[in-house]
């Protein structure tokens, strides 16, 4: 095993503008799983549809194909992030109506939550791959911003998208943090999370902040899938599942239902699949991260931070 | 009859009759020992099952199952077969003893990576590190899948549900792409020419070949009444018992004197064997296995098929692994490449089948077969929605905080 020290810089940096797309994914599973206490198995999809949005709009009904400059680049970039994220928004509460009010109002067990996740994020991700909606091929993302180097850190060029992520991904953190700890819907979340029945008997409307807590989790999602679309220059119907799955484990990584767990998570499962790459190759650099998991769930079994919503 | 566990075991004795107690034994008393085990087993019902399954694949040559004829009838029959053996086995570990199980198919996965690489496969002397004959090797494949449940289920044992099904889908990822990354694997371009089984009994010297009809099938039936008589008989017996405790309370079934920890990695080593058992067959069939032939999204699919079935019903698995593989393919041969509003039914079959998931599971929350046993347990032992409808509180929140 040797190890290419000239890389530590460059994939320290990739790991951590990943793992920032990672935190915010990772945000929509850890809400629905501190208040529902359930897997959201279609949350990849809102993901995909975030972007899939940010496509529509700015690559095909504006049709923009020229990098934009000055003002209207930055109008541009907030409005490709707020397209996606209003769009996963409804998608996530068209997900809370359609799969899972009608379940806890029959009464399903845990499992069926889950399999009827399932089902929506199947029937959502290959709905997008029909032609009439995406097709089955990569769609080219509109290239909005000419890629410039920016400045240098940890002995690597840092290009102005690599900023935009971390800017925008902790714009959106620190906008969640301040929203779940010092509001009153924030304590309505937290209050749910901790016990429903006491909740409810305090007066917390329970079907409202459940659907809130989707459209938070949805609306991050999509800031996620733009930023996506932004940085890769490309969507697809299947973008979903991988960031999906490792944004999960993110969470539980950190602490699932544990907000600030999540931005943990994401941001150590980032560092650790890319740092992998240096000693022991790119091949390998998923086993690493899922190896990770058990690893650490071994010595803290409910994660980095443990399970309480806020902070 | 004072100890807690003897007042456990006479109470589910009671609820829970053995299959001994539905069977007319008086009747067949005078036919001698012999007769009364057959009954108490049920070994007639399995004669009938075998001669039914037998019919199947002549009914599909005939043509009698519509968009499902020939050749290409028998071939999704196969992976048919396939299915069942894994959705049995995973039926085990989630339906029986409550673990949720992602990443069921690696255990697919290394039963039939195992078979290719202990028997005589590649060009040359490449992709495999033992040539054994291909009937030795079977009990191998469901040795290693076994030893790999084991080894997946002892460490995992101190997490929780949810925590459970993100290691065990990650292992899935590991195992894939180990797999993936090998050099005797052959990587990503997978094994090729895993040798088909032969075999010469009683001056009959056959050689299973690539067609998929009606012989695999033959083997697959054999395979699927051991399975369902294994599963029907441990769920009946006193591990069935502690699983279901086990399930149910864990700290409560501890407190009784159930061996938790080891009743939990037995639910994984048994449910992985059928697995084990379903690689070397589908491997030695379709002769060439890849990291792709076993995706994510198959793990999924398979809990998918348990879950749609009913958990905890033998009935429910075959019965969801016959509608995930067979429903898909009954969707593209109808729609014969129509287009309904743009939407193209035959690459949609899978959004269908999601639609379908979502819609099953808001009628029939505990499946299309609820197990009995399990259908009386529904009503209270939902977390989520124990809490939501804040029917029971003291109970709710014990198991949340547990």
């Amino acid at each position: 095993m040797d190890c290419n020290t000239a890389l530590i810089g460059p994939l320290f940096l990739q790991g951590i503008i990943l793992g920032s797309l990672y935190a915010l994914i990772a945000l929509g599973y850890t809400m629905v799983y501190g208040v529902l206490k359930l897997i959201n198995f279609a949350h990849d999809s809102v993901f995909m549809v975030g972007g899939v949005a940010a496509f529509y709009v700015f690559g095909s009904a504006l049709g923009l194909t020229e990098p934009l400059t000055g003002f209207a680049l930055i109008v541009a970039l907030f409005g490709v992030l707020m397209v996606g994220a209003l769009a996963s928004a409804s998608g996530a509460t068209l997900l809370e109506r359609g799969a899972y009010r009608p379940l806890r109002r029959r009464g399903g067990a845990r499992l069926s939550f889950l399999i009827s996740a399932i089902g929506a994020s199947f029937f959502a991700t290959y709905l997008f791959q029909q032609d009439f909606l995406l097709g089955a091929g990569k769609r080219q993302f509109p290239n909005l911003m000419e890629t410039s180097g920016a400045f240098s850190a940890f002995g690597s060029p840092v290009n102005n998208k690599d900023l935009l992520i971390v800017v925008a991904v902790v714009i959106c953190l620190v906008a969640l943090d301040r929203v779940i700890n010092q509001t009153r819907i924030g304590r309505s979340i937290r209050a749910l999370s901790e016990d429903v029945v006491a909740a409810q008997l305090m007066g917390v409307n329970v079907n409202r902040v459940i659907v809130t807590t989707f459209l938070i989790g949805g609306f991050f999602g999509g800031v996620a899938g733009a930023l996506y679309g932004v940085n890769f220059a490309n969507v697809a119907w299947n973008m979903g599942f991988i960031p999906g799955v490792k944004a999960f484990t993110a969470a539980v990584l950190g602490g699932i239902g544990n907000i600030r767990g999540a931005m943990v998570g994401g941001i150590l499962l980032g560092l650790i699949e890319n740092m992998s790459v240096v000693c022991i190759g790119a091949e390998w650099a998923n086993v690493v991260a899922f190896s990770v998991l058990p690893l650490v769930l071994i010595f803290r079994p409910t994660g980095l931070l443990g399970e309480r919503i806020g902070g | 009859m004072a100890t807690p566990a003897a007042d456990l075991r006479s109470y589910l004795d009671q609820n829970y009759p053995r299959i001994s107690a539905r069977t007319p034994e008086g009747v067949m008393a005078p036919l001698g020992g012999a007769w009364r085990l057959w009954w108490r087993l049920g070994l007639l019902r399995y004669l009938v099952a075998a001669a039914v399954m037998i019919a199947v694949p002549f009914l599909i040559e005939g043509g009698a199952v519509p968009y499902l004829e020939g050749a290409a009838g028998n071939t999704v029959l196969f992976r048919t077969g396939i299915w069942i053996l894994l959705a049995l086995g995973l039926g085990v570990v989630v339906g029986l003893a409550g673990l949720l199980d992602l990443g069921y198919i690696a255990f697919f996965l290394l039963g039939a990576y195992t078979t290719a690489l202990m028997t005589n496969s590649g060009a040359s002397d490449q992709f495999h590190f033992a040539t054994w004959p291909t009937w030795a090797v079977l009990p191998v494949a469901i040795l290693v899948a076994m030893a790999a449940g084991a080894a997946l289920g002892l460490p995992t044992l101190r997490l929780r549900g949810d925590y459970l099904a993100i290691v065990t889908l990650g292992f899935h990822e590991i195992v894939r792409q180990t797999m993936n990354n090998l050099t005797i694997t052959n990587g990503s371009r997978g094994i090729f020419g895993i040798p088909h089984p032969t075999f010469n009994l009683f001056g009959i010297n056959y050689e299973f070949s690539l067609d998929p009809a009606p012989y695999w099938w033959f083997l697959l039936t054999p395979a699927i009444l051991l399975a369902v008589l294994m599963v029907r008989h441990l769920d009946n017996s006193r591990v069935g018992r502690y699983w279901t405790a086990i399930r149910e309370d864990e700290v409560a079934a501890a407190a009784m004197g159930v061996p938790v920890t080891k009743m939990k990695v037995l639910a994984f080593v048994i449910g992985a064997s059928t697995s084990g058992l379903a690689g070397w067959i589908y491997a030695v069939q379709i002769n060439y296995i890849s990291p792709n032939n076993f995706p994510l999204l198959d793990s999924i699919l398979v809990l998918s098929a348990v879950v749609i079935g009913g958990l905890g019903s033998i009935s429910g698995a075959i019965f969801g692994a016959v509608l995930v593989i067979t429903l898909p393919e009954f969707v593209r041969e109808a729609s014969g490449g129509e287009t309904i509003l743009g939407f193209d039914i035959e690459t949609g079959r899978i959004a269908i089948f999601g639609l379908l998931l979502v819609i099953v599971m808001i009628f029939r929350p505990g499946g299309v077969f609820a197990a009995r046993r399990r259908r009386t347990e529904l009503h209270e032992a939902s977390a989520v929605d124990a809490t939501l409808a804040a029917v029971s509180v003291d109970e709710s929140s014990s198991k949340e905080r547990s």
